[in-house]
């Protein structure tokens, strides 16, 4: 932007002020008194003028876009015959008005026109809306980053909004000194900034047996991507001088009422653990745990623990309630799996999604997100016979190591139904599977860690409907 | 104190893990150290720059704070309590949500049900392999009674949760206990016997530890492959059916769940599925039925500031025009000063406080106009 490019100024004294620059100083600043007072004189005269000859320029411009000029310079389009577009003809009052001032809306709110797009329960799954989930709507998202109004929320007490001044961290356990920390001395620590998606375990959990749901809000709105900032756990582990021999897992607890806790293996809590209070460039919203909470990469939304209050070095895991009654999957033999901690690689096309109909047959931009907790996506194919024959879609511009990753691809819709797939490929060489084989292993019970391909299909009516195809 | 049988339980359920973290041990100074170096600052074996933020933590806040009870009972407080004393409890504190019994489904799933005299033998919950079984109760889950005394002690009651004196833990676990029948009526929990309750766990074999979705590098036990083309697929799968049509509106009206401009709308579910495409009525429908859901109700002074009122006037200062309140405690006794004044805003006025006279507001909504004369009179200072 450091090109100079000559700005048309404002009439002064017949002349066009022409300055180079991004920045056209006022005619005050540049304009000795006499200057501007003539300035202002030729001003009236040029308005009193303009009014004058109102009805003439009028007829003027109608004959300017009657005819093409007749010169060999460049030629513009006149458009074509036809009666035009109220919107366009008509000018509305934003065109002919006063808008808002600054400030207006101290803290910024998104237009009145996008209201639809509202993190909603799904009726029936829960029945206490302070130990329930609100979905995320990604059929309204664009790019990777979730806004943060429209963060999922998961709740196993109630939600507050804690006094930041006096919120703490401890860390105690299998340490060399336990450690007191406040939100000064923590946002005082070298910190990093990393994008990584979170999802809660039982994401799609609704459909294991059938599909349930209707739109990818309630499929897999479990799930929200974000620019967390915080100091790395290691940070505050080698701070306190860990016990490198016998400190295997660290629990993770949180101060509401729940006080939830998760144990996290030491390998995960060295490597990209981090204790977060920023989220997109603002700190974390009380929903999801302001002002403090863990943010644990690649592994199902129950270990991030929120407001933060404490974390022990231990040798042993914990069993804790999330790790024996809830968050286990349940497998055909009867046998709970525990500690399945990881997201493994998963997908799903947005635009088009259920609930939505296509406005017309032609061209569509189909897009979607893919991630996995293992790492970065490699590819993604999409299908739009079912999981017939696929073709590879383009990737985002950012592909990060277990954040969600945009991808789309191009197709003309002829107006017969379709039954569209997304299939995502992570850097391990992990292929997203079909749901009937993840079935044929895990069995229908499991409620967590559905990660199957999700399948839409199209009606010749534009609408698009939740299905199961494999 | 017998805790063979839990370390047996265990032995099995977590030794590949066991292994896995001392493989992981090995490299862990290795990756310390990257981390360090993420900081920029700080070179092997000195000391960080920033070693000294933070502080001690007293043996008193240790003690306030580090309150959880490990599966082999470390951090287990002594106490004890009656299963009639949890019973007491119980219906005091628990019953409303739970159920007399622990067997309520209206607030949270069931506590108690689904295991049998036959569970606490095997420990295994039989039940958990049939697919047509109802429920999953938390008896019929729990593999570790410390778990159940933790989340008592940590989260309950549900609105005054760490309430509950160690004693009244033991009690109400007790309680629980002996509903699923794994402790007699007159039994006595205490940190002693709890080790020997463990042992009667119905579901206390029914854990196992699953390595590859718990270390990030391991291997997912569904393997897919990525066909390409002319790829095997259940033709009649094709048309397979999606929602019933009975829940077609379950999660309410989709038309308003979805944006009102882009390459689709929201499907209007309060109407059977569209057998044609008609673009034009399905963009009309869905613009008006977002109009018609009800915007967050706005406050006075943001209709004010919205509709510009603000240029010129201000709440307490008199800037072009005459400050709010000067405008309310002229008026506010005045009969009829509500629609004065409403049509003084809508129509414009000149010469009441000064030269400059109020241009007429014929785009704000007259309800709005309204809202905002009775905040002025209200605010007479």
């Amino acid at each position: 932007m450091n090109d100079s490019f000559d700005a048309p100024g404002a009439p002064v004294d017949g002349r066009a002020v022409r300055v180079s620059g991004r920045i056209r100083p006022a005619p005050e600043n540049v304009l000795s008194a006499e200057e501007l007072a003539r300035a202002r004189r030729a001003r009236r005269s040029f308005m009193g003028k303009a009014l004058a000859m109102g009805a003439g320029a009028g007829a003027a411009a109608a004959k300017a876009v009657a005819g093409p000029l007749e010169s060999s310079g460049p030629r513009e389009a006149i458009g074509v015959e036809g009666p035009g577009d109220k919107a366009i003809l008509e000018l509305p009052p934003h065109t002919t008005g006063l808008g808002q001032p600054v400030a207006a809306r101290g803290y910024g709110v998104p237009s009145q026109w996008e209201r639809n797009l509202q993190r909603r329960e799904s009726p029936g799954l829960t029945r206490v809306s302070a130990s329930s989930v609100s979905f995320a709507p990604l059929q309204g998202m664009f790019g990777i980053i979730t806004p943060n109004g429209l963060h999922f929320e998961r709740h196993h007490q109630g939600w507050w909004d804690i006094d930041p001044s006096r919120h703490r961290l401890m860390i105690n356990g299998l340490v060399r000194e336990a450690r007191v920390f406040t939100m000064d001395d923590l946002m005082r620590l070298p910190s990093v900034s990393r994008i990584h998606f979170i999802e809660c375990g039982a994401n799609t959990g609704m459909e294991w047996g059938n599909p349930a749901v209707p739109t990818v809000q309630y499929t897999h709105g479990m799930l929200s991507c974000c620019e967390f900032t915080g100091v790395l756990l290691s940070t505050l582990l080698d701070l306190c001088g860990f016990d490198r021999k016998h400190g295997r897992y660290v629990l993770a607890e949180g101060a509401d009422g729940s006080s939830m806790t998760r144990t996290i293996p030491m390998e995960r809590a060295l490597d990209d653990v981090i204790v977060a209070w920023g989220m997109n460039g603002e700190m974390l919203r009380p929903e999801n745990g302001y002002p403090l909470r863990l943010v644990v990469p690649g592994v199902q939304g129950v270990s991030w623990v929120k407001y933060l209050r404490r974390i022990e070095v231990g040798d042993k895991p914990w069993f804790t309630k999330d790790e024996t009654v809830h968050y286990v999957d349940l497998m055909p033999d009867g046998q709970h799996r525990q500690y399945t901690s990881i997201q493994e690689v998963k997908s799903v096309i947005t635009t088009p999604s259920g609930g939505q109909v296509l406005l017309d047959k032609g061209y569509y931009n189909v897009t979607g997100l893919a991630w996995s907790g293992r790492g970065r996506i490699k590819r993604v194919d999409v299908s739009f016979d079912g999981g017939r024959n696929w073709r590879t879609a383009r990737l985002g511009n950012l592909v990060l190591p277990k954040a969600l990753t945009r991808f789309s691809i191009d197709w003309v819709w002829d107006g017969s139904p379709a039954v569209l797939q997304s299939r995502a490929i992570d850097e391990t060489g992990a292929v997203q599977p079909k749901i009937n084989e993840l079935r044929a292993v895990r069995g229908t019970r499991s409620i967590y860690h559905n990660n199957a391909i999700q399948s839409w299909r199209v009606a010749d009516s534009g609408e698009v409907f939740n299905v199961q195809v494999w | 104190m017998s805790r063979s049988g839990e370390r047996r339980m265990r032995a099995g359920t977590w030794a590949t893990l066991g292994a896995s973290v001392l493989a992981a041990v090995g490299c862990i100074f290795a990756v310390s150290a990257a981390t360090a170096a993420n900081g920029a600052q700080a070179d092997a074996g000195q000391r960080v720059p920033w070693a000294d933020i933070g502080r001690p933590a007293t043996r008193s806040e240790i003690q306030a704070w580090d309150i959880d009870v490990r599966a082999d009972f470390k951090g287990l407080p002594p106490g004890s309590g009656s299963v009639s004393d949890g019973e007491a409890i119980w219906d005091a504190q628990c019953a409303s949500c739970h159920g007399t019994f622990g067997e309520s489904n209206e607030v949270f799933t069931p506590i108690v049900g689904g295991t049998t005299k036959q569970d606490i033998e095997t420990g295994h919950v039989a039940n958990l392999k049939r697919a047509d079984f109802p429920q999953r109760s938390t008896m019929m889950k729990l593999p570790t009674v410390s778990t159940l005394w933790d989340y008592i002690r940590r989260a309950m009651p549900w609105n005054a949760p760490k309430s509950l004196s160690p004693d009244e833990v033991y009690a109400v676990t007790a309680y629980i206990l002996n509903l699923a029948d794994v402790v007699p009526d007159d039994f006595v929990l205490n940190e002693r016997n709890i080790v020997d309750v463990q042992k009667r766990l119905p579901n206390r074999n029914g854990m196992s530890f699953y390595e590859p979705m718990w270390r990030v590098d391991g291997k997912p036990d569904v393997l897919a492959q990525a066909c390409m083309s002319d790829c095997p697929v259940d033709a009649a799968r094709l048309a397979a059916a999606g929602l019933p049509e009975h829940a077609r509106n379950a999660h309410g009206n989709l038309m308003a769940q979805t944006r009102i401009i882009g390459p689709v709308r929201g499907a209007d579910t309060t109407q059977p599925p569209r057998s044609t495409l008609d673009a034009a009525e399905l963009v009309a429908m869905a613009e008006a039925t977002m109009l018609a859901t009800v915007p967050q109700q706005r406050k006075p002074e943001d209709l004010a500031r919205e509709a510009n009122c603000m240029a010129c006037h201000a709440l307490d200062t008199k800037m072009v025009g005459p400050s709010f309140r000067e405008v309310g405690a002229k008026y506010a006794a005045r009969p009829g000063a509500a629609e004065l004044l409403v049509g003084r805003v809508k129509n414009g006025t000149s010469g009441v406080w000064g030269d400059v006279p109020m241009p007429a507001n014929a785009a704000i909504a007259d309800d709005d106009i309204r809202v905002i004369v009775n905040w002025i009179l209200e605010n007479r200072g």
